[in-house]
This record gives structure tokens, C-alpha cells and sequence, in this order.
């Protein structure tokens, strides 16, 4: 044994000199070396489709939407051309495509993509963009809302930091639908990646530059939000979307609260933990603080066959389509809707409630074969006496529209003493207990705390909902 | 009138010899391209301000216009100046001049004035500074002159020259102009300067004039934009008494408007020197 060591150091040894001899001269070339990049090719569609440039319209789109135009151009043989389709072409519901380079591009010596557009009619382009490559979308960057006008007019869209573009794919993308249920037509040309020397002052933010705070349980998790905001040399301040990945973020007690370079927030312990970030060495506007109450309890997982189950919000079940879980009412204070998750169960969670609606009028649904409702309840309050839940049912009657004279709507109300804090509560109530002239045309379902008379003031703010089903008893 | 001449930056910094020689090539190049051009001499440093000792501006260069001044200056500018240092103050080389938004004495906006009145003035000469500018719709910088006559010459009579005025919403252009009589306010000569790929608040930026008998030169970096002589002006020429200096950061006014929603406050305007020479 002894021996082989003494050998092998000493074959160390005559590596060791031969790799500082190696070494000693690879310095001396090093100057004149260029370490092999992804090609820095500005331009994606000027008269036509750059080298290694595709089309990928997204599933449900209408696939012929864009062709290269060589009538209608900015400048040059060619521009592309986008028709938007009119509501109900069966061909597809809207236009949206990415543009992507699968070789990859170094895009770090830019700093905008630019291009010249214009349209049929007016009309605001829903997303628009470029970092789309059917993949991660890592650095997805979408310029919301784009207004666009019959003239030719010049458009930049901002990188948020260029040094991350060292090998994208994703070029451009877009996704627009009709307006006012009609179609149109817009054109983009010069198409390209510019360094214009004049996107300057970023302002980056999180959470729309925020600074929230929500109570959570260990193995919920948030997504980030980002934005970067530039000035541009015309004095427009450009905001757009910024995907997770360009930003740095930081926890401030990484044992509570954690950040994956996606921008996933988890959960991992109960405490406080404030979550930062910094993109291109700038400190983002606003910031998550996350108090973690510790251990979360879910309800019990529902087993009633799912035949018999109309669901409007489980895990269990298929859900039936639902316009929203927080509708928004004249003298309705209550945020949150279907925003928890916490080990891949979704719960809603109500804060500031006094009352709130679930709608699912697209369309209306019929419960006349069932006989419960049921509903898993969590109050996050202290529970004091007058306090209730009022559970309403509505039907919007025979024309399934609300109004009309044919609705019908009624209550149950649960006092304190059904209530516990922080307890799931079970309730299964029958639907007669509703007293509703129709049930064939349900739309609606409310959570009220609110009272409306000081015998019955009701205090309860904070509410977690799960399991929100109508079934049949057998 | 556009005399695009190339100068080489640094020149000013370059000791008596080297700037001789540079004069001599200057003479040269003028000479070959336009015979009628006059060569620049101003040479010798009379006033130099680097900012080097933090704390107040030097007492000996510079005092202030204070308050709100009569509507607002004469164009309905927003701010109140004072001279306390969240306004105005020297740091680490520069001075800072930093407009606030706060509610102070009847006004939304604080910032400073600074001006050398009654500690200098000079007829001709080289007047430069370096600067980086601030930003956002409302905001108002200026480098500029005005006749040392003033008190008893009222303005538009004792003349304005204006070597540096930008607005914050027009990030990439700056404006050279004179006022005088018959010529000022809205009638003023002036001529804009915009850079490619670059712009006036991402970086430091030379601002000056070449100021001499009947005619003031204005430059931008090592690019001369501008000349007015009296045959530019709509009145009678006015640039041939002592100017002194003003150095200010406005905030709104009939010029820029006011800010807005989108306005990022505080804006700090970095000078990073001032120097004058005859």
C-alpha cells in the first residue's frame, strides 16, 4: 500500500508539472481566444422570417392567423400579418403564436425589442412579447395591453436585464383576441432586437410594488409577480411583465420561507419571513411578508361518489365552469378568492369579509336531483357571540339570466355556537331549508357575516372555504 | 449656422502646452475646412468650482435665491428654493441639487437655486460645467447667464443666456438659447441638441459656451451645436456686459408642465464642476 502511494505522488507530481507548463502557456494565448457563443443575430422578421426563426400558433388559436404580407409593409418587401378572428370562427377563438429560434440567440448585447405596427381599426393587443419558447419561459417578458392605431408607429418593448439573454430561444410571441367580438387585422414589421442606448431608469417591482402580508400554513405556496419599468428617449415610462427568473430574491429567514429561482415561494416552517428582490442590482418596489401559522389541517378529503356530486369547488371533484368565487358588489369589501394552496389542495380564503358571492352562470346549473349542500367552513377569527355565516342559494328561474321576475333566493345561517376557531366545520344542508321557488337554474351561492342590525353585528373577516358541493342522498 | 466642430474631449483639463498644441492644430484643421471660423482662445481658468469639500457649496462662489420668487419665478414653476441640505449640498465631489416633493410653505415641491451674483460676473469668456441630469415629466434644470445689470436693467433688457436647459420628459434633448429684448421668453433664439443612442441622465455630460464679441458658441461634449451673433437676434444685442452664473433644478412651470402620477421624486441634478475661463 505504502508503495503505491509513493508512486502515485509521484505521478501527481509529474502532472502537476506538466499541467503547469500546460496551463502556463494556454495563459499566454488566452488574449486571442473567443469562447464560443450563441449567435447575436439582431433581426426576426424584417422581410422575412430571420435564420432559424419558427411559427407555433398556440393550441385553440386560429392557426392560419398570421402570413408574411408582402402587400401592406412598413419598409422593405414584406411585414407580418395577423388576423384576428371574429367570435365563434371555427377556425379559432383568437390569434396567438410564439416565434422561436430553437438554436438559441445571445441576445446580451441588446436591450429592446423594437418593431413597427399598425392595424385595421383601434384595438388594444392583449399580450405581446418575446421569451415564449414552448418551455420554461424563464425569462417570458409581455407588454400588456398594447394599443395600436391605423398609422405605422414604432413600439419598444424593454429587456429587464440583457445579461440574462445569453442563449433565449424565445424571440416573440403574442396572443390578441377580437374586439367587441369582431376581427381585425394588424401588421408588425422590422421586427428586431435593438441597443438603443436610451432604456434607461428601471424601476422593478414585485407584487405590483406592494408590500403584502398573508397568513399561511407550512407547504402553501405563492408565485411571484414582477414587472420592470423603463423610461424610453420618447419620456414614456414602459411597464412590462417580468417572469420570475430575472429577478434575485432573498428571504429573510430562508428555515420559514423559501424562493426558487421560478419565483415559487414554499412554506416550510412557522414563523415570519419576508421575501425581497433585486433585479439588475436594483432593489424591486415592494415585498411578501409570510406569517406561517405552523401546521395546516385540511378538511376531510369528500368520498360521496362523484355521480351524485354537482361540485362547485373541490379537489374531489370535477368543478362545473365558475364565473369567479369573489364577484365584486356594490358595498363588498371582501378580498381573496380561490387563492390557497396548500400541498396541492386549493382553498379559498376570504379576508375583510362582510359578504362575498361565488357565481356559475356559464351556465346555470340544475340541482333539482340533489338534496344537500355541502360546504367545509374554517373561521380564522375569534368567534364571538351574535357571530354567523349565512349561506345564500340564488336561481336566476326560467330565462337563466338574472332579473326577470322569476329569481328566487334564500338563506341558512349558522351561529357561534356551530362556529370554532380555526376548525374545520362541516356543513350539510338541506336544500329545502333554502326554501327556493327554482332550482334548476342556480347561479349563485353567497357567504355573508355581515349583519345588518346591532343584535346581529358579526365579526368574522377571515374565512377559509374548501369542499363545495351539491349531492344527492341516497 | 450649424458649425458641427469635433473637439477633443479633455481638452480643458490639458495643461498650458498641451492645449497649445491642440490650438495649433485646431488653427490648422480651421483653416482647411472654414476660413471664416473664429478659433476659440479662452484659456485661462478664472473661476473653477470642483465640488471637492463636502458639506455647503463655497460661500465665496455661490449664494441663493430663496422662496417662490413672483409667480413662481416668472414661469409659474411649482418649487420653493432654500439652501437647506436636503436641497442642496456637496458630496463625495459633486454638488447635489435635489428637488423634493413635500408640503413646504404653502408650496408641493422644494429644491435650490444657486447663483454667483455679486461674487462673479465676466463679459466673454468659456463658461462650462459638467452635469448629470435628473428626470421625469415637471422637471426643469438649467445652466444658464444672466446680465449682472439686472436689478436696474430689468429682465428681458439686461439679456439671459442659457446654456443648458432641458426638460425632464425629453430625456435625450437639451436647449441653448439667448433672451433679450424683443427676443426672450417664448420669442427666444434657441436651438435644441439631442444625442443618438445615449441621453442627458445615465451619464455626465459636458455643457459650455464660448461667449465673445458678438457671438456665444454652444456646445454640447466635444460637439459645438449652435452659434448666435447679432444677426441671429430679433433686437438689439445685449451679450456684451458682465453675465453672472445660475445653477437650479425647477420643478414644473410654463416650460415642462408639471409632474405627474409618473414623476419619481426625489431628483437629484449631480454637477460635477463648474469653470470659467477668459
Amino acid at each position: 500500500m505504502k508503495d503505491i502511494k509513493i508512486i502515485s505522488l509521484k505521478i501527481a507530481v509529474l502532472f502537476g508539472v506538466i499541467f503547469t507548463v500546460t496551463s502556463g502557456c494556454e495563459r499566454s494565448l488566452s488574449g486571442d481566444v473567443d469562447f464560443a457563443s450563441f449567435p447575436v443575430t439582431a433581426e426576426v422578421f424584417i422581410d422575412g422570417f430571420s435564420g432559424g426563426l419558427e411559427y407555433r400558433p398556440f393550441e385553440g388559436s386560429k392557426l392560419d392567423a398570421f402570413i408574411v404580407d408582402d402587400q401592406e409593409r412598413y419598409e422593405g418587401t414584406a411585414s407580418m400579418r395577423f388576423n384576428v378572428p371574429n367570435v365563434g370562427d371555427p377556425a379559432g377563438a383568437f390569434a396567438g403564436a410564439i416565434f422561436p429560434d430553437n438554436g438559441g440567440r445571445n441576445l446580451s448585447g441588446y436591450d429592446a425589442l423594437t418593431f413597427w405596427a399598425r392595424a385595421s381599426q383601434g384595438a388594444t393587443i392583449n399580450e405581446i412579447g418575446f421569451g415564449n419558447d414552448f418551455g420554461e419561459n424563464k425569462f417570458l417578458v409581455t407588454l400588456p395591453n398594447m394599443r395600436i392605431s391605423t398609422a405605422w408607429t414604432k413600439y419598444i418593448i424593454p429587456i429587464p436585464d440583457p445579461t440574462r439573454l445569453t442563449n433565449e430561444k424565445g424571440m416573440f410571441w403574442y396572443s390578441e383576441g377580437p374586439e367587441n367580438n369582431n376581427g381585425y387585422t394588424f401588421w408588425i414589421d422590422e421586427l428586431k432586437f435593438e441597443k438603443l442606448g436610451t432604456v434607461a431608469q428601471p424601476r422593478p417591482a414585485i407584487f405590483n410594488g406592494e408590500d403584502r402580508v398573508e397568513q399561511t400554513f407550512i407547504g402553501s405556496s405563492f408565485t411571484v409577480t414582477g414587472t420592470q419599468t423603463f423610461n424610453l428617449a420618447s419620456g414614456l415610462n414602459q411597464t412590462v411583465s417580468a417572469a420570475p427568473s430575472y429577478f434575485t430574491f432573498t428571504s429573510t429567514n430562508p428555515d420559514v420561507a423559501r424562493v426558487n429561482e421560478l419565483g415559487v415561494v414554499s412554506i416550510l416552517d412557522q414563523g415570519t419571513a419576508k421575501i425581497t428582490a433585486v433585479l439588475a442590482g436594483v432593489r424591486a418596489a415592494g415585498s411578501l411578508t409570510v406569517e406561517s401559522l405552523g401546521n395546516f389541517t385540511p378538511p376531510l378529503i369528500p368520498t360521496r361518489d362523484a355521480a351524485n356530486v354537482i361540485s362547485i369547488f373541490s379537489d374531489a371533484y370535477t368543478n362545473v365552469p365558475v364565473d369567479f368565487y369573489n364577484g365584486f358588489f356594490g358595498g363588498q369589501t371582501t378580498l381573496g378568492g380561490a387563492d390557497l394552496v396548500i400541498d396541492g389542495n386549493n382553498i379559498i380564503r376570504y379576508t375583510e369579509l362582510n359578504f362575498v358571492a361565488t357565481e356559475f352562470k356559464n351556465p346555470t346549473i340544475d340541482i333539482t336531483q340533489m338534496t344537500h349542500l355541502h360546504v367545509d367552513v374554517q373561521v380564522e377569527n375569534p368567534v364571538n357571540t351574535g357571530d354567523f355565516v349565512t349561506i345564500e342559494l340564488g336561481d336566476f328561474g326560467a330565462n337563466a339570466a338574472f332579473g326577470g321576475g322569476d329569481d328566487s333566493s334564500g338563506r341558512v345561517t349558522f351561529t357561534s355556537d356551530t362556529l370554532k376557531t380555526r376548525t374545520w366545520v362541516p356543513f350539510d344542508i338541506p336544500l329545502t331549508d333554502f326554501g327556493l321557488t327554482n332550482r334548476s337554474n342556480l347561479a349563485q351561492l353567497f357567504f355573508i357575516t355581515e349583519g345588518t342590525n346591532d343584535t346581529q353585528p358579526g365579526t368574522i373577516t377571515d374565512l377559509l372555504v374548501d369542499n363545495m358541493y351539491f349531492y344527492r342522498q341516497e | 449656422m450649424n458649425k458641427r466642430n469635433r473637439y477633443k474631449k479633455g481638452t480643458l483639463i490639458m495643461s498650458f502646452p498641451g492645449l497649445l498644441l491642440l490650438l495649433l492644430i485646431f488653427v490648422h484643421s480651421g483653416c482647411s475646412t472654414d476660413d471664416t471660423q473664429t478659433v476659440v482662445n479662452f484659456d485661462e481658468l478664472v473661476l473653477q468650482d470642483e465640488f471637492d469639500m463636502d458639506g455647503v457649496p463655497d460661500t465665496a462662489v455661490w449664494g441663493y435665491d430663496i422662496g417662490r420668487g413672483v409667480n413662481g419665478w416668472g414661469n409659474n414653476e411649482l418649487q420653493y428654493y432654500t439652501d437647506r441640505t436636503e436641497n442642496v449640498k456637496v458630496e463625495n465631489g459633486f454638488l447635489l441639487i435635489t428637488a423634493q416633493q413635500e408640503s413646504f410653505k404653502g408650496a408641493s415641491y422644494t429644491s435650490a437655486r444657486l447663483l454667483t451674483k455679486g461674487l462673479f460676473d465676466q463679459t466673454y469668456g468659456r463658461f462650462e460645467t459638467r452635469i448629470r441630469l435628473p428626470w421625469g415629466q415637471g422637471i426643469w434644470p438649467a445652466f444658464w447667464m444672466l446680465g449682472a445689470d439686472i436689478d436696474t436693467n430689468p429682465w428681458p433688457g439686461a439679456g439671459e443666456i442659457d446654456i443648458m436647459e432641458f426638460r425632464g420628459q425629453e430625456p435625450t434633448t437639451v436647449l441653448g438659447s439667448v433672451h433679450g429684448p424683443g427676443y426672450s421668453g417664448g420669442e427666444s433664439i434657441t436651438k435644441s441638441y439631442t444625442l443618438e443612442n445615449d441621453r442627458f441622465d445615465t451619464g455626465f455630460h459636458v455643457f459650455g459656451i464660448e461667449w465673445g464679441t458678438e457671438y456665444v458658441n454652444f456646445y454640447v461634449d466635444d460637439v459645438l451645436y449652435n452659434q448666435i451673433t447679432p444677426a441671429d437676434v430679433t433686437g438689439e444685442w445685449v451679450f456684451d456686459k458682465p453675465f453672472f452664473i445660475l445653477v437650479n433644478l425647477a420643478v414644473g412651470g410654463t416650460f415642462v408642465g408639471s409632474p405627474n402620477g409618473e414623476t419619481v421624486f426625489p431628483q437629484t441634478m449631480l454637477v460635477d464642476y463648474v469653470r470659467v475661463y477668459k
